[in-house]
Protein backbone atom coordinates (compact mmCIF):
# COMPACT_ATOMS: atom_id res chain seq x y z
CA UNK A 1 0.00 0.00 0.00
CA UNK A 2 1.61 3.24 -1.10
CA UNK A 3 1.23 6.36 0.95
CA UNK A 4 -0.33 9.44 -0.57
CA UNK A 5 2.55 11.71 -1.36
CA UNK A 6 2.32 15.49 -1.20
CA UNK A 7 4.67 18.23 -2.17
CA UNK A 8 5.88 20.43 0.68
CA UNK A 9 3.76 23.30 -0.65
CA UNK A 10 0.78 20.99 -0.76
CA UNK A 11 1.44 19.85 2.77
CA UNK A 12 1.52 23.42 3.99
CA UNK A 13 -1.82 24.24 2.35
CA UNK A 14 -3.31 21.09 3.72
CA UNK A 15 -2.00 21.86 7.18
CA UNK A 16 -3.49 25.34 7.06
CA UNK A 17 -6.81 23.89 5.99
CA UNK A 18 -6.86 21.52 8.88
CA UNK A 19 -6.23 24.35 11.31
CA UNK A 20 -8.96 26.48 9.73
CA UNK A 21 -11.33 23.55 9.88
CA UNK A 22 -10.60 22.99 13.53
CA UNK A 23 -10.99 26.67 14.41
CA UNK A 24 -14.27 26.89 12.51
CA UNK A 25 -15.66 23.86 14.29
CA UNK A 26 -14.42 25.13 17.63
CA UNK A 27 -16.03 28.55 17.27
CA UNK A 28 -19.34 27.11 16.06
CA UNK A 29 -19.45 24.65 18.91
CA UNK A 30 -18.67 27.33 21.48
CA UNK A 31 -21.42 29.54 20.03
CA UNK A 32 -23.92 26.70 20.23
CA UNK A 33 -22.95 26.02 23.80
CA UNK A 34 -23.26 29.67 24.77
CA UNK A 35 -26.68 29.90 23.12
CA UNK A 36 -27.89 26.69 24.72
CA UNK A 37 -26.53 27.58 28.12
CA UNK A 38 -28.30 30.91 27.97
CA UNK A 39 -31.58 29.31 26.95
CA UNK A 40 -31.36 26.56 29.53
CA UNK A 41 -30.45 29.06 32.23
CA UNK A 42 -33.54 31.11 31.49
CA UNK A 43 -35.76 28.05 31.45
CA UNK A 44 -34.22 26.76 34.65
CA UNK A 45 -34.73 30.10 36.43
CA UNK A 46 -38.32 30.29 35.27
CA UNK A 47 -38.97 26.73 36.32
CA UNK A 48 -37.36 26.95 39.73
CA UNK A 49 -38.99 30.25 40.62
CA UNK A 50 -42.25 29.96 38.83
CA UNK A 51 -43.44 26.37 38.79
CA UNK A 52 -44.07 26.41 42.51
CA UNK A 53 -46.50 29.29 42.02
CA UNK A 54 -48.66 27.37 39.55
CA UNK A 55 -51.18 26.14 42.08
CA UNK A 56 -54.91 25.70 41.44
CA UNK A 57 -55.38 29.03 43.22
CA UNK A 58 -53.20 30.60 40.59
CA UNK A 59 -55.68 29.67 37.91
CA UNK A 60 -58.90 30.35 39.72
CA UNK A 61 -58.39 33.33 42.03
CA UNK A 62 -58.15 36.90 40.91
CA UNK A 63 -55.22 39.21 41.44
CA UNK A 64 -54.91 40.21 45.09
CA UNK A 65 -55.16 43.79 46.37
CA UNK A 66 -51.93 45.46 47.55
CA UNK A 67 -50.88 44.06 50.87
CA UNK A 68 -53.19 41.09 50.91
CA UNK A 69 -51.83 37.63 50.42
CA UNK A 70 -53.05 34.71 48.39
CA UNK A 71 -54.94 35.26 45.20
CA UNK A 72 -54.01 34.18 41.72
CA UNK A 73 -53.99 35.31 38.12
CA UNK A 74 -57.35 34.13 36.90
CA UNK A 75 -58.50 37.50 35.59
CA UNK A 76 -55.15 38.05 33.87
CA UNK A 77 -55.24 34.64 32.22
CA UNK A 78 -58.77 35.06 30.96
CA UNK A 79 -58.01 38.61 29.89
CA UNK A 80 -54.97 37.52 27.92
CA UNK A 81 -56.93 34.72 26.30
CA UNK A 82 -59.62 37.12 25.16
CA UNK A 83 -57.31 39.88 23.96
CA UNK A 84 -55.00 37.50 22.10
CA UNK A 85 -57.99 35.52 20.82
CA UNK A 86 -59.64 38.50 19.22
CA UNK A 87 -56.32 39.77 17.90
CA UNK A 88 -55.80 36.41 16.20
CA UNK A 89 -59.28 36.56 14.66
CA UNK A 90 -58.52 40.00 13.26
CA UNK A 91 -54.98 39.42 12.06
CA UNK A 92 -55.25 35.95 10.53
CA UNK A 93 -57.59 36.66 7.59
CA UNK A 94 -56.02 40.02 6.85
CA UNK A 95 -52.50 38.60 7.02
CA UNK A 96 -53.20 35.53 4.90
CA UNK A 97 -55.06 37.44 2.19
CA UNK A 98 -52.36 40.09 2.06
CA UNK A 99 -49.74 37.35 1.78
CA UNK A 100 -51.69 35.74 -1.06
CA UNK A 101 -51.92 39.07 -2.83
CA UNK A 102 -48.19 39.74 -2.52
CA UNK A 103 -47.17 36.30 -3.73
CA UNK A 104 -49.73 35.73 -6.49
CA UNK A 105 -50.64 39.15 -7.81
CA UNK A 106 -48.23 41.70 -6.49
CA UNK A 107 -44.91 40.40 -7.68
CA UNK A 108 -44.15 43.32 -9.91
CA UNK A 109 -46.88 45.86 -9.39
CA UNK A 110 -45.92 49.09 -7.66
CA UNK A 111 -48.61 48.55 -5.09
CA UNK A 112 -47.13 45.15 -4.30
CA UNK A 113 -43.63 46.52 -3.93
CA UNK A 114 -44.86 49.31 -1.65
CA UNK A 115 -46.90 46.91 0.46
CA UNK A 116 -43.98 44.56 0.92
CA UNK A 117 -41.82 47.49 1.99
CA UNK A 118 -44.31 48.64 4.59
CA UNK A 119 -44.80 45.11 5.90
CA UNK A 120 -41.04 44.85 6.38
CA UNK A 121 -41.04 48.10 8.32
CA UNK A 122 -43.95 47.03 10.47
CA UNK A 123 -42.24 43.74 11.15
CA UNK A 124 -39.44 45.53 12.94
CA UNK A 125 -41.46 48.38 14.42
CA UNK A 126 -40.83 48.71 18.16
CA UNK A 127 -43.87 47.35 19.93
CA UNK A 128 -44.06 50.37 22.21
CA UNK A 129 -44.44 52.61 19.20
CA UNK A 130 -47.33 50.47 18.02
CA UNK A 131 -48.84 50.73 21.48
CA UNK A 132 -48.53 54.50 21.51
CA UNK A 133 -50.11 54.75 18.09
CA UNK A 134 -53.12 52.72 19.17
CA UNK A 135 -53.27 54.78 22.35
CA UNK A 136 -53.60 57.97 20.36
CA UNK A 137 -56.00 56.37 17.92
CA UNK A 138 -58.29 54.23 20.05
CA UNK A 139 -57.82 55.23 23.66
CA UNK A 140 -57.29 58.97 23.84
CA UNK A 141 -60.13 59.53 21.41
CA UNK A 142 -62.66 57.74 23.56
CA UNK A 143 -60.95 58.65 26.80
CA UNK A 144 -60.77 55.18 28.26
CA UNK A 145 -58.67 52.09 27.99
CA UNK A 146 -60.18 48.94 26.54
CA UNK A 147 -59.53 45.33 25.67
CA UNK A 148 -60.38 46.14 22.05
CA UNK A 149 -57.55 48.64 21.86
CA UNK A 150 -55.27 45.95 23.22
CA UNK A 151 -56.40 43.50 20.56
CA UNK A 152 -55.91 46.13 17.90
CA UNK A 153 -52.36 46.81 19.02
CA UNK A 154 -51.52 43.10 19.07
CA UNK A 155 -52.97 42.56 15.60
CA UNK A 156 -50.82 45.35 14.22
CA UNK A 157 -47.85 43.38 15.50
CA UNK A 158 -49.08 40.01 14.28
CA UNK A 159 -50.25 40.95 10.78
CA UNK A 160 -46.77 41.53 9.30
CA UNK A 161 -45.62 38.17 10.68
CA UNK A 162 -48.52 36.31 9.06
CA UNK A 163 -48.10 38.21 5.77
CA UNK A 164 -44.41 37.37 5.62
CA UNK A 165 -44.81 33.68 6.41
CA UNK A 166 -47.72 33.27 4.01
CA UNK A 167 -45.87 35.02 1.20
CA UNK A 168 -42.71 32.99 1.78
CA UNK A 169 -44.61 29.71 1.83
CA UNK A 170 -46.50 30.58 -1.36
CA UNK A 171 -43.27 31.48 -3.12
CA UNK A 172 -42.10 27.94 -2.47
CA UNK A 173 -44.91 26.47 -4.54
CA UNK A 174 -43.46 25.42 -7.91
CA UNK A 175 -44.90 27.20 -10.90
CA UNK A 176 -45.68 23.80 -12.41
CA UNK A 177 -48.51 23.36 -9.92
CA UNK A 178 -49.98 26.73 -10.80
CA UNK A 179 -49.64 26.02 -14.51
CA UNK A 180 -51.43 22.70 -14.09
CA UNK A 181 -54.36 24.51 -12.49
CA UNK A 182 -54.39 27.20 -15.16
CA UNK A 183 -54.28 24.54 -17.87
CA UNK A 184 -57.70 23.33 -16.71
CA UNK A 185 -59.15 26.77 -17.29
CA UNK A 186 -59.19 27.75 -13.62
CA UNK A 187 -59.68 31.47 -13.03
CA UNK A 188 -56.79 33.20 -11.34
CA UNK A 189 -58.33 33.82 -7.95
CA UNK A 190 -59.29 30.19 -7.70
CA UNK A 191 -55.80 29.01 -8.59
CA UNK A 192 -54.45 31.18 -5.78
CA UNK A 193 -56.91 30.19 -3.08
CA UNK A 194 -58.02 26.67 -3.92
CA UNK A 195 -54.76 25.24 -5.23
CA UNK A 196 -51.67 27.23 -4.31
CA UNK A 197 -52.74 28.28 -0.81
CA UNK A 198 -54.03 24.81 -0.16
CA UNK A 199 -50.67 23.35 -1.07
CA UNK A 200 -48.97 25.24 1.74
CA UNK A 201 -51.72 25.26 4.35
CA UNK A 202 -49.44 23.55 6.88
CA UNK A 203 -46.83 26.27 6.60
CA UNK A 204 -49.42 29.03 6.75
CA UNK A 205 -50.91 27.57 9.93
CA UNK A 206 -47.43 27.42 11.41
CA UNK A 207 -46.99 31.10 10.61
CA UNK A 208 -50.23 31.94 12.38
CA UNK A 209 -49.25 29.87 15.42
CA UNK A 210 -45.91 31.63 15.64
CA UNK A 211 -47.66 34.99 15.43
CA UNK A 212 -49.92 33.92 18.30
CA UNK A 213 -46.90 32.85 20.32
CA UNK A 214 -45.42 36.28 19.82
CA UNK A 215 -48.61 38.10 20.75
CA UNK A 216 -48.91 36.23 24.05
CA UNK A 217 -45.73 37.73 25.41
CA UNK A 218 -45.98 41.30 24.14
CA UNK A 219 -46.17 43.78 27.01
CA UNK A 220 -45.48 47.28 25.72
CA UNK A 221 -48.49 47.53 23.40
CA UNK A 222 -50.83 46.52 26.19
CA UNK A 223 -49.42 49.02 28.67
CA UNK A 224 -51.36 51.91 27.24
CA UNK A 225 -54.19 50.15 25.53
CA UNK A 226 -55.72 47.47 27.68
CA UNK A 227 -53.98 48.76 30.80
CA UNK A 228 -54.94 46.44 33.60
CA UNK A 229 -57.87 45.51 35.74
CA UNK A 230 -57.74 44.37 39.33
CA UNK A 231 -61.00 42.51 39.04
CA UNK A 232 -62.36 39.79 36.88
CA UNK A 233 -63.91 41.22 33.74
CA UNK A 234 -64.91 39.97 30.34
CA UNK A 235 -65.93 43.38 29.07
CA UNK A 236 -63.63 44.13 26.18
CA UNK A 237 -64.67 47.77 26.05
CA UNK A 238 -63.14 48.45 29.46
CA UNK A 239 -59.61 48.01 30.79
CA UNK A 240 -58.73 44.36 30.94
CA UNK A 241 -56.29 42.38 33.01
CA UNK A 242 -53.62 40.56 31.07
CA UNK A 243 -50.63 38.44 31.97
CA UNK A 244 -47.73 40.52 30.66
CA UNK A 245 -48.82 43.78 32.32
CA UNK A 246 -49.64 42.06 35.60
CA UNK A 247 -46.25 40.38 35.59
CA UNK A 248 -44.66 43.76 34.94
CA UNK A 249 -46.48 45.39 37.84
CA UNK A 250 -46.06 42.52 40.31
CA UNK A 251 -42.39 41.95 39.53
CA UNK A 252 -41.53 45.52 40.38
CA UNK A 253 -43.53 45.50 43.58
CA UNK A 254 -42.00 45.05 47.04
CA UNK A 255 -44.39 42.26 48.00
CA UNK A 256 -42.98 38.77 47.96
CA UNK A 257 -46.18 36.94 47.14
CA UNK A 258 -46.80 39.34 44.27
CA UNK A 259 -43.32 38.59 42.99
CA UNK A 260 -43.93 34.89 43.25
CA UNK A 261 -47.16 35.31 41.28
CA UNK A 262 -45.18 37.21 38.65
CA UNK A 263 -42.73 34.30 38.36
CA UNK A 264 -45.67 31.98 37.96
CA UNK A 265 -47.09 34.11 35.19
CA UNK A 266 -43.75 34.22 33.41
CA UNK A 267 -43.38 30.45 33.69
CA UNK A 268 -46.90 29.98 32.32
CA UNK A 269 -46.19 32.18 29.32
CA UNK A 270 -42.96 30.33 28.64
CA UNK A 271 -44.71 26.96 28.82
CA UNK A 272 -47.50 28.07 26.48
CA UNK A 273 -45.12 29.59 23.94
CA UNK A 274 -42.96 26.45 24.03
CA UNK A 275 -46.03 24.28 23.53
CA UNK A 276 -47.22 26.34 20.56
CA UNK A 277 -43.83 26.13 18.89
CA UNK A 278 -43.65 22.37 19.40
CA UNK A 279 -47.18 21.87 18.09
CA UNK A 280 -46.40 24.05 15.08
CA UNK A 281 -43.34 22.01 14.25
CA UNK A 282 -44.98 18.63 14.77
CA UNK A 283 -48.12 19.57 12.85
CA UNK A 284 -46.14 21.09 10.02
CA UNK A 285 -43.81 18.16 9.58
CA UNK A 286 -46.57 15.58 9.62
CA UNK A 287 -48.51 17.55 7.02
CA UNK A 288 -45.42 17.88 4.91
CA UNK A 289 -45.07 14.13 4.87
CA UNK A 290 -48.64 13.38 3.84
CA UNK B 1 -68.27 23.80 -35.74
CA UNK B 2 -66.28 24.61 -38.87
CA UNK B 3 -63.84 22.04 -40.04
CA UNK B 4 -61.09 22.71 -42.46
CA UNK B 5 -60.25 20.12 -45.12
CA UNK B 6 -57.27 20.49 -47.31
CA UNK B 7 -57.25 18.38 -50.41
CA UNK B 8 -53.71 17.29 -51.13
CA UNK B 9 -52.57 13.97 -52.37
CA UNK B 10 -49.37 13.83 -50.40
CA UNK B 11 -47.68 15.70 -47.60
CA UNK B 12 -45.78 18.77 -48.66
CA UNK B 13 -42.80 20.33 -47.02
CA UNK B 14 -41.36 23.60 -48.14
CA UNK B 15 -37.86 24.87 -47.70
CA UNK B 16 -37.19 27.66 -45.24
CA UNK B 17 -40.54 29.01 -44.21
CA UNK B 18 -41.63 25.74 -42.67
CA UNK B 19 -45.28 25.33 -43.56
CA UNK B 20 -47.09 22.05 -44.00
CA UNK B 21 -50.56 20.79 -44.76
CA UNK B 22 -52.07 17.39 -44.16
CA UNK B 23 -53.63 15.27 -46.86
CA UNK B 24 -57.41 15.25 -46.97
CA UNK B 25 -57.84 15.34 -43.21
CA UNK B 26 -59.90 17.37 -40.84
CA UNK B 27 -57.66 19.80 -38.96
CA UNK B 28 -58.50 20.49 -35.33
CA UNK B 29 -55.90 23.22 -34.99
CA UNK B 30 -54.62 25.30 -37.85
CA UNK B 31 -51.45 27.29 -37.30
CA UNK B 32 -50.57 30.03 -39.75
CA UNK B 33 -47.47 32.19 -39.71
CA UNK B 34 -46.90 31.88 -36.01
CA UNK B 35 -44.09 33.96 -34.53
CA UNK B 36 -43.28 33.85 -30.83
CA UNK B 37 -41.08 36.13 -28.76
CA UNK B 38 -39.53 35.82 -25.33
CA UNK B 39 -38.91 39.54 -24.92
CA UNK B 40 -36.53 40.29 -27.78
CA UNK B 41 -35.60 36.69 -28.50
CA UNK B 42 -37.64 35.02 -31.21
CA UNK B 43 -38.56 31.50 -30.16
CA UNK B 44 -40.72 30.54 -33.15
CA UNK B 45 -40.21 31.65 -36.72
CA UNK B 46 -43.13 31.70 -39.10
CA UNK B 47 -44.53 28.29 -38.24
CA UNK B 48 -47.53 26.96 -40.13
CA UNK B 49 -49.06 23.52 -39.87
CA UNK B 50 -52.29 21.64 -39.27
CA UNK B 51 -52.95 19.34 -36.36
CA UNK B 52 -55.20 16.58 -37.63
CA UNK B 53 -58.33 15.75 -35.67
CA UNK B 54 -58.39 12.37 -33.99
CA UNK B 55 -54.72 11.73 -34.69
CA UNK B 56 -51.50 11.96 -32.71
CA UNK B 57 -49.04 14.59 -33.91
CA UNK B 58 -45.57 14.40 -32.42
CA UNK B 59 -43.06 17.23 -32.21
CA UNK B 60 -39.41 16.26 -32.15
CA UNK B 61 -36.20 18.19 -32.27
CA UNK B 62 -33.14 19.06 -30.17
CA UNK B 63 -33.39 21.07 -26.93
CA UNK B 64 -34.36 24.66 -27.47
CA UNK B 65 -35.89 24.12 -30.88
CA UNK B 66 -39.23 25.52 -29.83
CA UNK B 67 -41.41 22.43 -29.60
CA UNK B 68 -42.63 23.13 -26.05
CA UNK B 69 -42.97 26.80 -26.94
CA UNK B 70 -45.21 25.85 -29.85
CA UNK B 71 -47.33 23.56 -27.72
CA UNK B 72 -47.79 26.23 -25.11
CA UNK B 73 -49.12 28.69 -27.67
CA UNK B 74 -52.04 26.36 -28.35
CA UNK B 75 -53.53 26.94 -24.93
CA UNK B 76 -52.00 30.37 -24.38
CA UNK B 77 -49.99 29.28 -21.41
CA UNK B 78 -47.52 32.01 -22.25
CA UNK B 79 -50.10 34.62 -21.20
CA UNK B 80 -49.13 33.93 -17.63
CA UNK B 81 -45.77 35.51 -18.20
CA UNK B 82 -45.43 39.14 -19.20
CA UNK B 83 -42.85 39.65 -21.90
CA UNK B 84 -43.89 36.55 -23.86
CA UNK B 85 -46.03 37.19 -26.89
CA UNK B 86 -47.28 35.44 -29.99
CA UNK B 87 -48.14 36.83 -33.41
CA UNK B 88 -49.98 35.01 -36.11
CA UNK B 89 -53.01 32.79 -36.18
CA UNK B 90 -54.00 29.62 -34.42
CA UNK B 91 -57.46 28.56 -35.48
CA UNK B 92 -59.50 26.26 -33.32
CA UNK B 93 -62.79 25.50 -35.03
CA UNK B 94 -62.25 28.51 -37.23
CA UNK B 95 -61.67 31.03 -34.46
CA UNK B 96 -58.28 32.54 -33.79
CA UNK B 97 -57.35 31.68 -30.22
CA UNK B 98 -54.69 34.36 -30.15
CA UNK B 99 -57.31 37.08 -30.55
CA UNK B 100 -57.82 39.42 -27.61
CA UNK B 101 -61.50 38.58 -27.37
CA UNK B 102 -60.83 34.91 -26.80
CA UNK B 103 -61.79 33.82 -23.29
CA UNK B 104 -58.61 32.20 -22.09
CA UNK B 105 -60.16 30.05 -19.41
CA UNK B 106 -62.70 28.63 -21.84
CA UNK B 107 -59.91 27.96 -24.30
CA UNK B 108 -57.95 26.05 -21.69
CA UNK B 109 -61.00 24.00 -20.84
CA UNK B 110 -61.20 22.92 -24.47
CA UNK B 111 -57.49 22.48 -25.01
CA UNK B 112 -56.07 20.51 -22.11
CA UNK B 113 -52.44 20.09 -21.19
CA UNK B 114 -50.40 17.51 -19.34
CA UNK B 115 -46.94 18.53 -18.21
CA UNK B 116 -43.63 16.79 -17.90
CA UNK B 117 -43.64 16.79 -14.14
CA UNK B 118 -46.69 15.07 -12.63
CA UNK B 119 -48.50 17.75 -10.61
CA UNK B 120 -51.40 16.34 -8.61
CA UNK B 121 -53.25 18.98 -6.65
CA UNK B 122 -52.93 18.86 -2.86
CA UNK B 123 -56.34 17.23 -2.54
CA UNK B 124 -57.84 13.77 -2.53
CA UNK B 125 -57.75 11.74 -5.74
CA UNK B 126 -61.48 12.27 -6.14
CA UNK B 127 -61.17 16.01 -5.66
CA UNK B 128 -58.30 16.26 -8.11
CA UNK B 129 -60.64 15.11 -10.86
CA UNK B 130 -63.78 16.85 -9.59
CA UNK B 131 -61.98 20.18 -9.31
CA UNK B 132 -61.72 20.78 -13.03
CA UNK B 133 -65.19 19.45 -13.75
CA UNK B 134 -66.77 21.74 -11.17
CA UNK B 135 -65.32 24.80 -12.89
CA UNK B 136 -67.67 24.54 -15.83
CA UNK B 137 -70.36 22.03 -14.99
CA UNK B 138 -72.62 21.58 -12.01
CA UNK B 139 -73.14 17.89 -11.50
CA UNK B 140 -75.00 16.16 -8.72
CA UNK B 141 -73.13 13.83 -6.42
CA UNK B 142 -73.88 10.68 -8.37
CA UNK B 143 -73.13 12.26 -11.73
CA UNK B 144 -69.84 13.51 -10.36
CA UNK B 145 -68.99 10.06 -9.03
CA UNK B 146 -69.71 8.66 -12.47
CA UNK B 147 -67.57 11.27 -14.17
CA UNK B 148 -64.65 10.65 -11.81
CA UNK B 149 -64.87 6.92 -12.45
CA UNK B 150 -65.12 7.49 -16.19
CA UNK B 151 -62.05 9.72 -16.22
CA UNK B 152 -60.03 7.32 -14.10
CA UNK B 153 -60.99 4.42 -16.34
CA UNK B 154 -59.97 6.42 -19.37
CA UNK B 155 -56.58 6.96 -17.76
CA UNK B 156 -56.26 3.27 -16.92
CA UNK B 157 -56.06 4.17 -13.25
CA UNK B 158 -59.46 3.15 -11.92
CA UNK B 159 -58.57 -0.37 -10.82
CA UNK B 160 -55.56 0.86 -8.87
CA UNK B 161 -57.26 3.68 -6.99
CA UNK B 162 -60.93 2.79 -6.77
CA UNK B 163 -60.60 1.79 -3.13
CA UNK B 164 -58.65 4.85 -2.08
CA UNK B 165 -60.33 7.78 -3.75
CA UNK B 166 -60.22 9.78 -0.53
CA UNK B 167 -56.48 9.53 -0.18
CA UNK B 168 -54.28 12.40 -1.19
CA UNK B 169 -53.23 12.56 -4.82
CA UNK B 170 -49.68 12.97 -3.61
CA UNK B 171 -49.65 9.49 -2.15
CA UNK B 172 -49.48 7.85 -5.58
CA UNK B 173 -46.35 6.76 -7.40
CA UNK B 174 -44.89 8.91 -10.19
CA UNK B 175 -46.49 6.96 -13.00
CA UNK B 176 -49.83 6.91 -11.21
CA UNK B 177 -49.62 10.63 -10.55
CA UNK B 178 -49.06 11.30 -14.21
CA UNK B 179 -52.04 9.13 -15.12
CA UNK B 180 -54.03 11.06 -12.53
CA UNK B 181 -53.05 14.27 -14.30
CA UNK B 182 -54.19 12.75 -17.58
CA UNK B 183 -57.48 11.67 -15.98
CA UNK B 184 -57.92 15.17 -14.58
CA UNK B 185 -57.38 16.70 -18.01
CA UNK B 186 -59.66 14.22 -19.76
CA UNK B 187 -62.44 14.64 -17.19
CA UNK B 188 -63.35 18.09 -18.47
CA UNK B 189 -63.84 16.61 -21.94
CA UNK B 190 -61.54 18.82 -23.98
CA UNK B 191 -61.25 18.63 -27.73
CA UNK B 192 -57.48 18.67 -27.91
CA UNK B 193 -54.91 17.13 -25.58
CA UNK B 194 -51.46 18.69 -25.40
CA UNK B 195 -48.83 16.44 -23.86
CA UNK B 196 -45.53 18.11 -23.05
CA UNK B 197 -42.98 15.30 -22.63
CA UNK B 198 -45.43 13.36 -20.46
CA UNK B 199 -43.19 10.36 -19.88
CA UNK B 200 -39.70 11.82 -19.61
CA UNK B 201 -39.87 11.86 -15.81
CA UNK B 202 -41.20 8.29 -15.58
CA UNK B 203 -39.80 4.77 -15.50
CA UNK B 204 -40.10 2.52 -18.57
CA UNK B 205 -43.07 0.54 -17.31
CA UNK B 206 -45.13 3.65 -16.57
CA UNK B 207 -44.02 5.03 -19.93
CA UNK B 208 -45.38 1.98 -21.70
CA UNK B 209 -48.67 2.24 -19.85
CA UNK B 210 -49.05 5.84 -20.83
CA UNK B 211 -48.16 5.16 -24.44
CA UNK B 212 -50.89 2.52 -24.53
CA UNK B 213 -53.17 5.11 -23.03
CA UNK B 214 -52.38 7.58 -25.77
CA UNK B 215 -53.19 4.97 -28.37
CA UNK B 216 -56.57 4.46 -26.74
CA UNK B 217 -57.32 8.13 -26.29
CA UNK B 218 -56.57 9.20 -29.83
CA UNK B 219 -59.81 7.67 -31.05
CA UNK B 220 -61.71 10.42 -29.24
CA UNK B 221 -59.25 13.25 -28.85
CA UNK B 222 -56.82 15.15 -30.98
CA UNK B 223 -53.41 14.74 -29.42
CA UNK B 224 -50.26 16.80 -29.83
CA UNK B 225 -47.23 15.43 -28.03
CA UNK B 226 -43.77 16.86 -27.55
CA UNK B 227 -41.13 14.26 -26.99
CA UNK B 228 -37.38 13.99 -26.76
CA UNK B 229 -37.64 10.31 -27.41
CA UNK B 230 -37.70 9.62 -31.11
CA UNK B 231 -38.59 6.00 -30.68
CA UNK B 232 -41.63 7.09 -28.75
CA UNK B 233 -42.61 9.46 -31.55
CA UNK B 234 -42.20 6.66 -34.05
CA UNK B 235 -44.24 4.29 -31.89
CA UNK B 236 -47.30 6.30 -31.15
CA UNK B 237 -47.74 9.17 -33.57
CA UNK B 238 -49.50 9.44 -36.90
CA UNK B 239 -47.80 12.67 -37.92
CA UNK B 240 -44.43 14.03 -36.92
CA UNK B 241 -43.04 17.54 -37.04
CA UNK B 242 -39.30 18.08 -36.86
CA UNK B 243 -38.29 21.45 -35.50
CA UNK B 244 -34.94 23.15 -35.28
CA UNK B 245 -34.11 26.53 -33.73
CA UNK B 246 -37.64 27.84 -33.86
CA UNK B 247 -38.42 26.68 -37.37
CA UNK B 248 -40.57 23.86 -38.61
CA UNK B 249 -38.15 21.97 -40.80
CA UNK B 250 -40.30 19.08 -41.92
CA UNK B 251 -43.78 17.79 -41.26
CA UNK B 252 -45.49 14.69 -42.56
CA UNK B 253 -46.76 11.23 -41.82
CA UNK B 254 -44.65 9.48 -39.24
CA UNK B 255 -43.84 6.51 -41.41
CA UNK B 256 -42.57 8.72 -44.13
CA UNK B 257 -40.56 10.99 -41.87
CA UNK B 258 -38.79 8.14 -40.15
CA UNK B 259 -38.20 5.94 -43.15
CA UNK B 260 -37.53 8.38 -45.90
CA UNK B 261 -37.41 12.00 -44.75
CA UNK B 262 -37.48 14.60 -47.47
CA UNK B 263 -34.75 16.74 -45.98
CA UNK B 264 -31.16 15.95 -45.10
CA UNK B 265 -31.43 17.91 -41.85
CA UNK B 266 -34.29 15.71 -40.71
CA UNK B 267 -32.44 12.58 -41.63
CA UNK B 268 -29.36 13.75 -39.74
CA UNK B 269 -31.36 14.30 -36.60
CA UNK B 270 -33.28 11.06 -36.81
CA UNK B 271 -30.23 8.96 -37.41
CA UNK B 272 -28.53 10.65 -34.49
CA UNK B 273 -25.84 12.35 -36.43
CA UNK B 274 -26.42 15.37 -34.21
CA UNK B 275 -28.67 16.52 -31.39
Amino acid sequence: MSELSMTSAGARIYGRRRVANFLGLAFSSVSVVIGLVGLLWILWTLASNGLSALTPDFFFKNTPAPGSSGGGMANAIVGSLMIVGFATLISTPIGILAGVYLAEFGKQSRFGVATRFFVDIMLSAPSIVVGLFVFAFAVATVKHFSGWAGSLALSLIAIPVVVRTTENMLNLVPSSLREAAFALGTPRWKVSLAVTLRAVRGGVVTGVLLAVARMIGETAPLLFTALNNQFFSTDMSRPMANLPVVIYNFAMSPYEDWQSLAWGGAALIAIVVLAINIIARVAFSSKAQS
Amino acid sequence: MTSISIDMSKSVTSAGSGSATTPALDAALTVRNLNFYYGKFQGLKDVSLDIARGKVTAFIGPSGCGKSTLLRTFNRMFDLYPGQRAEGQILLNGKNVLAKEQDINLLRAKVGMVFQKPTPFPMTIYENIAFGVRLYESLGQRDMDDRVEWALRKAALWEEVKSKLQQSGLSLSGGQQQRLCIARTVAVKPEVLLLDEPTSALDPISTTKIEELINELKHEYTIAIVTHNMQQAARISDFTAYMYIGELVEFGETNQIFIKPAKQATEDYITGRFG
